[in-house]
């Protein structure tokens, strides 16, 4: 029975390490296959995770925290749409940009809410978001482990399906997937690019928001600086793992949410092993990821090109 | 009759178009009737797409009006060219390529249920009976990587059909088709018109417009030359119309005199991408003072053998010696010293840098050397001057040595080239399929600077697919077939029954005859 409650544990803490990088790698795969690189993840997934416990602790609402979250990624968002789509800049340095506003704009807006603190305070748990299955499984038992989750993790899978019936199965999604394949062809047959780049890159930044506060207030309590380090990162890793697709992204996750998952289990037991080793398998999987996988998987045709109409 | 006379469904009024100084349109007038197949007709460059992405609303023009059906109509995008019934399919296929055939048709004009969702059953059904009432078969589930060139041709026109089109434009459609789907799409065009369709066709071959347009209208230097009815008129006429000077399909040479040898070939081996040998124990000779054709259908070896001896491909066995010295699987850069020059089969990969200027393109063999450059670093007023003198020399539009190379029109992309390689004066030039995609004008152009070369005392390996071009340009010609040259002959004893034997492996003239 230990065995079976180990791997329970180390399931159930995988699938909640998993949720907020598959949000974040959806937004990915929206921005991306509308053809707008989106490397500014991790900054959008920071000001989220900022945003939502700084809302929670204030309003005691972990729900309306989640959303100001996202409302915080989608807004760095604009800044990334405005650079790439109207402007035509460099995705990626745009996103790197993303990634000093991001980070800098939460610890400064910290200090400035929290007396001069790096760390948001942590919320009481009752504040937190809700495990709306708590109480259906005995205590410890394997079911229990796997199935007793925030809710932010059933979101995440409901988000998963969501987004894939709307790139595969709707008039939008068909749009979308067009301008990042062939914006000219999408262009000639009466498509408004730029609206859908901007919708998809917001709609990205909104994701990556709502995956910061998945951690911020469920995972932990609390914001501080070190929270995200490079989730956005492996989020953006999964879905080149996923290759650009939704369920692929999901897999992506899983797998560096397994990563997370074993170093959280091996770190409770008497492995002799240092925690900061430990802490580093889920970057060497990066690594191993996008060394195997990006050679091979292809993207969007036209992705990271910015658009220009052939206007004089 | 098919033609409506009395229904004029595009009127195009004094259309100018400038980008910037240069003048696409300069004050053009088309009228095109309903029911009417109409060719554009101009050499590249000449505007003609300028003017049909004015109609379809790409491009606004800078001054000049539209009439559709009579009435004056401002098309400010393509939405309002489609909401008015005209349809495009550019040269350059606008699909994309991981869709299916129905997705690509509906895309923008999409069939949905509630909430926008997709309902493809039924666009499927629609895209199936529109493909048969037109005669359009496509397979409407396919992915267009998975489709032949002249399918996914046919989604482009069901495309503009699904939407409504009455007009088509057609943007040198026949440029990326085997000669069957040339016929086949002929064939489609006749029977769109005898639905009433209304067919606008740009293009530079003249044998196209001969067999299927109605009126033809000739575009020179954004200028137009004049409509006229097809059926008047001869291909040498269009000709002449579309290059502003008479034009002989026939190339102008007095008699060779012919030298000394100057490149020989001996034994020649070269393996494919596949480590197969390709070119097989290959040998020739040719002389300073001729133009020697290496007629062959494509794949024989010929591609290895240009690579080979021009030092791209390395070279297995046997031996290449120019002006008596060994050049065997020298560099290429010593091989270009050494006095021979190549203008290369694919213009845009192997002949110029795409995003370099034509200035920049034009130095490229020489950029080390005096004057374009001083211990390293370069002269850019040697440089602009060498390159002016050389576009003026060649006439290569536009007039502007710092364009990008990679936004000329194929024709002056292959003058930039030829401009480069003759500049070096070389005793050997190697002109591999140097007017393929070339209209008339742009082909007479190159032959009649490769018989300059060889006028001069130079030699001139030609190497092309096309008979014709071997036959008219060349003072000798070889057969290569299976990586060896299979028999040689005088041009003025050639006949196309003999080279035709020879390139399909017959075996020598002895026997042919």
């Amino acid at each position: 029975m230990k065995a079976l409650n180990d791997l329970g544990i180390i399931i159930g803490i995988s699938l909640m390490y998993a949720a907020p990088l598959m949000y974040t790698a959806l937004g990915g795969v929206i921005s991306e296959n509308a053809g707008v690189v989106n490397i500014g993840l991790e900054g959008m997934m920071t000001i989220g995770a900022f945003t939502g416990a700084t809302v929670a602790y204030f309003t005691g609402n972990p729900w309306l925290g989640f959303l100001t979250a996202g409302l915080a990624g989608g807004a760095l968002a604009i800044l990334h749409a405005i650079a790439c789509v109207t402007f035509t800049a460099d995705h990626v340095v745009s996103g790197i940009a993303m990634n000093f506003i991001g980070p800098g704009l939460a610890l400064y807006l910290c200090k400035i809410f929290f007396d001069g603190a790096a760390m948001t305070l942590p919320l009481d748990l009752d504040h937190k978001i809700p495990r709306p299955l708590n109480g259906l499984f005995p205590t410890d038992s394997f079911l229990n482990s796997i199935f007793n989750q925030y809710a932010t993790v059933y979101i995440a899978f409901l988000l998963v399906i969501l987004v894939w019936f709307m790139l595969y199965k709707t008039k939008l999604g068909l749009r979308l997937r067009s301008v990042g394949e062939h914006p000219r062809a999408a262009d000639t047959l009466g498509v408004n690019v730029y609206k859908i780049k901007y919708f998809a890159v917001i709609l990205s930044g909104i994701f990556a928001g709502l995956g910061g506060a998945a951690l911020s207030i469920a995972v932990v309590s609390n914001y501080r600086v070190s929270l995200i380090s490079g989730q956005g990162f492996i989020a953006l890793a999964a879905m080149i793992f996923g290759n650009w697709k939704p369920h692929g992204a999901m897999w992506g996750c899983l797998l560096f949410g397994v990563a997370q998952g074993l170093v959280v289990y091996l770190g409770g037991t008497s492995l002799k092993v240092s925690s900061q080793l430990l802490a580093m398998i889920p970057y060497i999987i990066t690594i191993i990821v996008l060394m195997v996988f990006v050679g091979e998987a292809t993207g969007p045709a036209a992705n990271g090109i910015p658009y220009e109409k052939d206007r004089d | 009759m098919r033609i409506d006379y009395d229904t004029k469904i595009i009127e195009m009024k004094n259309i100018t178009k400038k980008f910037g100084d240069f003048v696409a349109n300069d004050n053009i007038d088309l009228t095109v009737h309903k029911g009417e197949i109409h060719a554009l007709l101009g050499e590249n460059g000449a505007g003609k797409t300028t003017l049909m992405n004015i109609l379809y609303g790409l491009y606004e023009p800078t001054f000049g009006e539209i009439y559709l059906n009579g009435k004056k109509t401002n098309i400010t995008n393509p939405s309002v060219a489609i909401r008015n019934g005209i349809g495009m399919v550019h040269q350059h296929f606008m699909l994309v390529e991981t869709f299916t055939v129905v997705e690509n048709i509906i895309l923008g004009m999409e069939t949905t249920q509630r909430m926008g969702v997709l309902d493809i059953n039924r666009a499927t059904k629609e895209v199936e009976e529109l493909s048969k009432k037109y005669g359009l078969h496509v397979d409407p589930n396919a992915k267009i990587h998975d489709i032949t060139v002249g399918m996914q041709q046919r989604v482009e026109i069901l495309k503009a059909l699904y939407r409504g089109a009455d007009i088509l434009i057609l943007d040198e459609p026949t440029a990326v088709l085997t000669p069957q789907e040339i016929d086949e799409l002929m064939e489609i065009m006749r029977s769109l018109a005898s639905q009433g369709k209304t067919i606008i066709i740009i293009t530079h071959k003249l044998k196209e417009i001969k067999q299927v347009a109605d009126y033809c209208t000739v575009i020179r230097r954004g200028k137009k030359v004049d409509t006229v009815k097809v059926a008047d008129v001869t291909e040498e006429d269009l000709a002449s119309m579309m290059v502003g000077r008479q034009v002989s399909f026939k190339v102008d040479k007095k008699e060779a005199n012919v030298g000394d040898v100057v490149l020989k070939v001996d034994n020649l081996v070269v393996k494919d991408n596949r480590k197969l040998n390709a070119v097989k124990g290959l040998s020739l000779e040719l002389h300073r003072g001729e133009i020697l054709g290496i007629a062959g259908v494509d794949g024989n070896g010929q591609s290895e053998f240009i690579e080979g001896i021009t030092g791209l491909r390395p070279i297995e066995s046997g031996r290449v010696i120019l002006n008596g010295k060994d050049i065997t699987n020298l560099s290429p850069k010593e091989i270009i010293e050494n006095g021979m020059n190549t203008i290369p089969e694919d213009r845009q990969k192997r002949g110029l840098i795409l995003d370099f200027t034509v200035a920049e393109n034009m130095i490229l063999e020489n950029y080390h050397k005096e004057p374009f450059s001083t211990k390293g670093r370069l002269n850019h007023k040697a440089i602009s001057d060498f390159s002016k003198e050389l576009i003026e020399k060649f006439d290569i539009r536009p007039r502007d040595h710092m364009h990008i190379a990679g936004e000329l029109s194929g024709g002056n992309q292959q003058k930039v080239i030829l401009a480069r390689e003759i500049s070096n004066d070389p005793d050997v030039l190697i002109a591999a399929q140097p007017t393929r995609g070339l209209d008339v004008g742009a082909i007479e152009y190159v032959h009649k600077y490769l018989v300059e070369q060889r006028d001069h005392g130079k030699a001139v390996l030609l190497i092309s697919f096309e008979l014709d071009e071997i036959m008219n340009v060349s003072d000798r010609i070889a057969v290569i077939f299976n990586g060896k040259i299979v028999d040689v002959m005088d041009a003025k004893e050639a006949d196309e029954r003999t080279l035709g034997y020879l390139m399909a492996g017959g075996g020598t003239i002895d026997e042919a005859k």
